[in-house]
């Protein structure tokens, strides 16, 4: 399990049109490629856009993939604060303890 | 020949991509300052454009993060974001691959770089070209400078590697350019997407402006995390800017907080006449 695994598969999916035909139609598939914990899974498959910013998923890899599954923008803005609501705060990463800044 | 035009601007996806969304009267006076801006670029006559910004994992990963990397391929494309989302339709834009063989080969005298003959433009360099070369016909080399992984290349760095480039552009024959594009103060990408700290950019302009080198190297980026934001430490590509323009001072154009872009939204041009005051 890896959150850097979590930040790579979007990292491709971000650049890689050909993986994302594939992610679409087989999610699993593509995800057997990555080192991934059963939270991990279930956060990208939902998505619950909430839980992998919590998790602490770099926010310019986590817009682009919010946006790829149909978030318009103030559901994306709306998804990380329910995060943050229902799995605590920012768990590792650039955002840690964002939230106590404002 | 050398550089003969230096300026920052900011490249926030919002700009384009939710421009429906922000105050039609502070949205167009910004709109109206890259107008601005281009035309006064298009005074300068540049042969290039070198374009120093802070990408976000659009071609550079955690698994081989560059501190700086210099685009040295024949064209580009962007944007990488989605169209739609992001307002900008894709396309090819011309490099200057010969250009930026020489420029890095006399910056490596100074500063290590990574090159790159594949680079994908993401809004980082994509949104300031939709408003300063709207035809794509002015060649680009892009520049990055690693803002959004950690560790992070020091604020002396890169005032260094923008001293570099200066150099390096005094000894090629060609005319060039230099943005820098990114920050200030902003949370993008966080639930706090939309908070400026207005005093805090407007201290650092003021800096930057001024060219004072000493003022803006003490920046540090924990004390920059806090009041300024992860986005703040997009500072490093105005830090270079000031460095490739260093002993002269510049103008605001530009800044205003517009929140649905998250962003201060800033336009300022280095006077490479002008002389700063020693500090």
């Amino acid at each position: 399990m890896s959150l850097y695994d979590v930040q790579k598969l979007i990292y491709q999916l971000n650049r890689d049109a050909p993986l994302r035909e594939r992610f679409a139609t087989d999610m699993d598939a593509v995800l057997t490629g990555y080192d991934l914990s059963d939270e991990e899974r279930r956060a990208i498959r939902d998505p619950d856009v909430g839980l992998l910013y919590v998790m602490g998923v770099n926010g310019q890899l986590l817009m682009h993939y919010a946006a790829l599954r149909g978030f318009e923008w103030s559901a994306y803005m709306q998804a990380m604060r329910e995060g943050e609501r229902k799995y605590g705060p920012v768990r590792t990463g650039l955002y840690t303890s964002a939230r106590s800044r404002s | 020949m050398s550089l003969v035009f230096a300026g920052v601007c900011s490249h926030a996806p919002g700009i384009t991509g939710r421009r429906d969304r922000a105050d039609p009267a502070v949205r167009d006076a910004f709109y109206a300052a890259y107008e601005r801006m281009r035309l006064a670029l298009e005074a300068a006559r540049p042969d290039a454009l070198v374009v120093i910004a802070a990408e976000h994992f659009a071609n550079f990963f955690m698994n081989n993060m560059p501190a700086i990397c210099v685009g040295m391929a024949e064209r580009y494309e962007g944007p990488i974001e989605d169209e739609e989302w992001l307002g900008i339709r894709r396309t090819r834009i011309p490099g200057a691959p010969d250009l930026s063989r020489r420029l890095i080969e006399e910056v490596m005298n100074d500063i290590d770089l990574a090159y790159a003959q594949e680079w994908k433009f993401d809004h980082g360099i994509s949104v300031p070209l939709h408003f300063l070369t709207p035809r794509y016909d002015l060649p680009i080399i892009p520049v990055n400078i690693n803002c959004q992984g950690p560790p992070l290349i020091p604020l002396k760095r890169c005032y260094e590697f923008g001293r570099a480039l200066r150099r390096a552009c005094a000894a090629a024959p060609e005319r060039i350019a230099v943005i820098g594009t990114g920050g200030i103060s902003h949370w993008p990408a966080t639930p706090d997407s939309g908070k400026i700290n207005e005093r805090w950019d407007r201290e650092f302009l003021a800096k930057f402006l001024a060219n004072r080198r000493e003022e803006l190297l003490a920046y540090r980026d924990d004390q920059t995390w806090r009041e300024a934001g992860q986005g703040g430490f997009e500072i490093r590509t105005y830090i270079a800017v000031a460095g490739a323009a260093e002993g002269h001072t510049g103008e605001l154009w530009f800044y205003a907080p517009i929140p649905i872009f998250a962003v201060g939204c800033t336009v300022a041009v280095m006077n490479l006449e002008s002389k700063a005051q020693a500090a």
